[in-house]
């Protein structure tokens, strides 16, 4: 409520140097103090260890000795030229891509399902929704058993006769990552579906109704009044599943490994491999850079999507 | 108002076929985790003589007990510092129309886009320095600086929609600001402050990575990485596995469905703003 705040005069405004000392003119010089707790660990945690980041990314620094040298590019040359690197990013942003498209395909589909008339829609948002909470570590070793060659997932598939489909769900190097989005996405669709769900209760009724009367069929009204009004929670939910996506690391850890090979590797168990497995410390920040690069250009793209949409829709 | 069609009948019937089928997994998790392992029938076939042997065995053999409370530890301390801190950042940042603040509210929201991944390696060397290496309150001291943008974006959105009459009214009355503060504004946050905790709580509860590189090898595992640690040692033995996972997941599940309305609200509404 722009128009409110506005009215009044902005409260922390100092006051005219010729006022006589008062308690009310101690105000703004002490509400910065507020600041202090946050800023420091957020400085401390963030701020300071990623600009140092960003410029270990530059030195062959190995995680122990104080002795560092400053080489240039060299670790993203390096980067480019690691076939496993250049894959393993390559895979993080179709995997991403794949998790975003899927994941909020299905919770629109969900959401539009438990929004409508039936009987049981809360129950079944209460069901929906319960993985989206439960620890990614759990449901990675939940579906490593249930993806096994002869686990659950299998032997339903035999049960409903589809057992041509049958496969080693994780240890075939083809198979293998897709396996790990399918979880993800079994995880987090009833995420997206809460988040558009919220949208939708903000469409309201009688234009939908009216709608309705002047003869708009159910595919029609979707995509001429719900759709539009739903954007906002479109942009967060292709926000929010992207960059998810991106730092992909527990279930892909906990099933796979990364393997067979490298065939399920992302960037982040890249990242944690070359640090704490192969002691290259630099290099292993030099792909977290790189994660960065794409977390940073991805998010603040649709942040300024966002925004455009917002204020079309004014 | 409508009435409830034959459309709407068959709609319900897919819905409940869908959520069948989507919580087919959970149904498996805890049907394997009441067997007896010498039992060769099939993970999805109902089992006949449920034991809780294994909920015995693994709540010992995976030292779940004092996962569970360091897990709780971290989880209430972090939360705790996330609220207070953000909330009180917020207040200057959301009310001040200085240059400072405007400054200050942006290089906040830059920890938005920053990855933690970034900051987890440098942050390791400082950390293993302060000899907090090992110890929970190295993650406490992690989670409450990584997760201020966040918290302090959430609280900002929701004070500046909020009329400054009450806080106004007491700092006429003599209150400095820190009491106005505490005694009006932050009782007036608390529908923010119930996501602020909720999305933070499943965050810290659920992490994995950096417990996993700055407890590793310490005793005082949290519940991702015992999981994972007993995942790793019993891989054969599912039954004992699966009641270690039920086990794992009971606190976070329990406090969803207590709380699931105001959950699902909370997300929803956190999200949107």
């Amino acid at each position: 409520m722009p128009a409110r705040t506005r009215t009044r005069p902005a409260q922390s405004a100092p006051p005219p140097l010729d006022e006589p000392p008062t308690r009310r003119r101690r105000r703004p010089g002490t509400l910065w103090l507020f600041l202090v707790p946050a800023l420091a660990l957020y400085a401390f945690v963030v701020l300071i260890p990623s600009g140092r980041g960003a410029l270990l990314a530059f030195t062959d620094w190995d995680g122990l000795s104080p002795d560092r040298a400053w080489i240039g590019l060299d670790n993203f040359q390096a980067i480019l030229d690691d076939e496993d690197a250049r894959a393993a990013v390559g895979q993080t942003v179709l995997v991403a891509v794949a998790i975003m498209v899927i994941q909020n395909a299905i919770g629109l589909l969900l959401a539009l399902g438990v929004n409508s008339r039936i009987k049981s829609r809360n129950v079944l948002r209460v069901f929906l929704f319960a993985p989206a909470v439960m620890t990614p570590v759990v449901v990675g070793a939940l579906w490593k058993n249930l993806l096994a060659p002869d686990g659950a997932v299998n032997w339903a598939l035999d049960t409903v006769g589809l057992g041509s489909l049958k496969q080693d769900w994780l240890g075939d190097p083809n198979v293998a990552i897709w396996s790990v989005v399918g979880v993800v996405v079994w995880q987090f669709a009833g995420y997206s579906m809460v988040i558009f769900l919220a949208g939708l209760q903000g469409v309201p009724q009688d234009v939908y109704e009216a709608a309705e009367v002047d003869g708009a069929g159910p595919v029609r009204r979707f995509r001429h009044v719900v759709f539009p009004l739903l954007a906002p929670a479109t942009t967060i939910n292709l926000m929010l599943s992207i960059i998810g996506g991106l730092k992909l690391f527990d279930q892909v850890w906990v099933m796979t490994g990364g393997g067979p090979g490298h065939s399920s590797e992302t960037l982040s168990t890249l990242i944690y491999k070359d640090a704490f497995q192969f002691g290259e410390f630099a290099y292993s920040i030099a792909l977290a850079v790189v994660l960065t690069i794409f977390v940073a250009l991805i998010s603040s793209g649709q942040y300024w999507l966002l925004r455009r949409q917002e204020e079309a829709s004014r | 108002m409508r009435s409830y069609s034959w459309r709407t009948f068959v709609l319900e019937l897919v819905m409940l076929a869908v959520t069948v089928a989507f919580a087919f997994p959970l149904y498996v998790l805890v049907n394997l985790s009441l067997r007896d392992p010498q039992d060769p029938s099939s993970a999805a076939s109902p089992t006949t003589s449920p034991t809780t042997q294994n909920y015995a065995d693994a709540w010992q053999q995976a030292g779940l007990g004092g996962a569970i409370a360091n897990s709780a530890l971290v989880t209430i301390a972090s939360v705790v510092v996330i609220v207070l801190v953000s909330s009180l950042a917020a207040y200057p940042l959301a009310r001040s129309t200085a240059a400072w603040s405007r400054a200050t509210f942006l290089l906040v929201m830059l920890g938005l886009l920053l990855p933690f991944q970034l900051a987890l390696l440098p942050l390791y060397q400082t950390i293993r320095d302060l000899h907090l290496l090992g110890t929970p309150w190295a993650l406490v001291l992690f989670y409450s600086g990584l997760q201020v943008p966040f918290a302090t974006f959430l609280y900002v959105g929701f004070l500046r929609a909020m009329p400054r009459d009450y806080e106004e009214a007491a700092l006429l009355d003599g209150c400095s600001p820190f009491q106005a503060f505490r005694s009006v504004v932050f009782p007036l946050l608390r529908p923010v402050t119930g996501t602020v905790v909720i999305l933070n709580a499943v965050l810290v509860w659920n992490d994995f990575l950096t417990p996993l590189l700055y407890l590793s090898g310490s005793t005082q595992q949290t519940i991702p990485v015992a999981i994972f640690g007993f995942l790793g040692q019993y891989v054969s033995q599912w039954e004992l596995v699966f009641a270690g996972l039920v086990i794992g997941s009971l606190p976070i599940l329990v406090v969803y469905f207590a709380m699931q309305r105001h959950i699902i609200k909370g997300f929803a509404g956190g999200l949107k703003g």
